[in-house]
């Protein structure tokens, strides 16, 4: 019964959230929901290949949940007459009066974000109710113990009832502020999947990067008028698109201009491509336009270039004084500085690099940096001493690698 | 919902000492409001006694419980519909004491 599991498959990445926000806004109670829609997907594996798949799969997912989930209410309730008035005063609140975008998966989104949880936190919460991983998936992801995981998790679930963290979506004077939360935990889900941190751990991580895609999709979905979350959709889609050609048959990773841009994915530069247009015409219209949306269509150039020698220079650089002024942050100030070493050349780049200094010291990318430019300058001593601190600090497998082969060919 | 709103100060770094009309006039909103349960000011960690009488006889000790850098300068009890009411109150609380604000629930 090959259509049932995939039926399966297909239900858990479409439905879990679903049920799981509609459980949460019924029950006011995020553990109830997660259980339930935990057995429900498990009475599914059992009985869809033997009783054939329901015509509407998620409403019979969302009715078994929430069957289960009144079984379990009132097995507790035997035990606890209070919890069930707490429960059923909670459970009763009329909904929150909301705009043009209601759905109880964005409601799920938010409060899995919430500001008052820790930002890992954030991450294990969304990446459990709204993404669907196991806990022991999630655990394997960012390399904890499953149990410290289960903690993590549970201890959230605890905050968010016993503090009353609200379940619903915010009121428009802050929902900038708190999608911008939201995205920020996507985009660190995606960058973790992109350089994966940690000696044992694979240099890419496509499970990660794809569920990033996916849920920013979900987001996107929800919020199709929200320039931030097209501008990350869209730096997610052209970053993932050159994933294959960014790590070497021998595990390196291969900087932009090395890459053989024949290997990137059409497909994501398109559809990255038009979220881009999409977004140019908005500010051309008058939006402000965010970081996430320079970002991205600062990919958007580089992927517009057959060669690296065609790359528009001019057009990054000014990109990048764009965001400098949203964002006057040293990272920024440092990316900036290696498109002007294409547009300006390297000895003026390393002068814009070296000014960083006192606050990038301790970052391993400010090293590789100055490394390559001290190469591209013919000082190769002070390049090997750059690489030996930048492979120092590095976390990611393949980055060692290419720095160390860089290093070593100095020699 | 009830929050314990705690007012947290530095001894190495007070906030300033004239925020009182400040603090006045925001629990005037507070009450007016509907949110204002209690609010006090407490004096000086120096001042405080433990009492331990879990074992005969009972035994009194001079300060406070944990002898720390920061410390619980004043409090509140907040009647708030969730936390992101609270935590709203809370930032403004802030900047009216010029110190750190802890929200925590009442079980």
């Amino acid at each position: 019964m090959i259509d049932a599991r995939e039926a399966i498959t297909r239900a858990h990445e479409e439905e879990w959230a679903r049920v799981i926000a509609a459980l949460t806004r019924r029950f006011g109670d995020l553990d109830i929901a997660e259980e339930a829609a935990a057995e429900a997907f498990a009475a599914a594996v059992e009985r869809w290949p033997a009783d054939g798949v329901p015509p509407n799969p998620g409403a019979w997912l969302t009715t078994t949940a929430n069957r289960k989930a009144i079984d379990r209410i009132r097995r507790e309730n035997k035990r606890d007459d209070k919890h069930k008035e707490a429960q059923t005063v909670y459970g009763n609140d009329p909904p929150e009066p909301v705009g043009a975008i209601d759905d109880d998966r964005l409601r799920l989104i938010f409060t899995c974000c919430h500001p008052a949880l820790a930002m890992q936190t954030r991450v294990a919460l969304t990446l459990r109710m709204v993404g669907g991983l196991t806990v022991p998936e999630i655990a394997r992801a960012y390399l904890v113990a499953e149990t410290a995981m289960g903690q993590r998790i549970t201890r959230a679930k605890t905050k968010i009832k016993a503090a009353r963290i609200p379940y619903r979506v915010p009121s428009a004077e802050d929902l900038p502020a708190r999608v911008s939360g939201v995205l920020a935990v996507l985009y660190l889900v995606f960058n973790e999947g992109y350089l994966a941190t940690g000696p044992d751990t694979d240099p890419l991580r496509p499970d990660l990067t794809a569920e990033a895609i996916r849920l920013t999709r979900l987001i996107r979905g929800l919020m199709p008028g929200d320039g931030e979350v097209a501008g990350l959709l869209a730096l997610m889609l052209l970053t993932e698109a050159r994933r294959t050609a960014r790590v070497s048959a021998g595990g390196d990773l291969v900087p932009l201009a090395e890459q053989d841009r024949g290997a990137w994915d059409a497909g994501l530069i398109a559809e990255g491509h038009r979220l881009v247009r999409e977004r140019l015409a908005a500010t051309a219209a008058g939006a402000a336009p965010g970081r996430y949306q320079i970002l991205a269509a600062i990919n958007a150039v580089h992927t517009s270039a057959r060669d690296i020698r065609d790359t528009d220079w001019s057009q990054v650089l000014a990109l990048y004084d764009q965001l400098i002024r949203l964002d006057p942050s040293p990272i920024i100030a440092l990316n900036r500085a290696i498109a002007v070493a294409e547009f300006d050349g390297p000895q003026v780049a390393l002068a814009a690099v070296d000014r960083l200094e006192d606050t990038l010291a301790g970052y391993h990318a400010y090293h590789a940096t100055r490394a390559d430019l001290l190469r591209r300058l013919g000082r190769g001593q002070q390049a090997c001493a750059a690489y030996d601190k930048a492979i120092e600090l590095a976390g990611n497998t393949a980055e060692t690698a290419y720095l160390t082969r860089r290093r070593d060919q100095l020699r | 919902m009830q929050y314990l709103v705690s007012v947290i100060d530095d001894k190495s770094n007070p906030g300033s000492t004239d925020r009182r009309p400040a603090i006045s006039a925001f629990n005037e909103r507070l009450i007016a409001e509907g949110y204002w349960v209690f609010s006090g000011g407490l004096a000086d960690t120096d001042a405080a006694t433990v009492i331990d009488n879990r074992g005969e006889p009972a035994v009194f000790s001079d300060g406070p419980f944990v002898e720390s850098k920061e410390y619980l300068a004043g409090i509140w009890v907040w009647e708030a519909p969730d936390l992101d009411v609270a935590l709203k109150l809370a930032a403004e609380a802030s900047k009216v004491c010029d110190r750190k604000i802890e929200v925590r629930p009442f079980l």
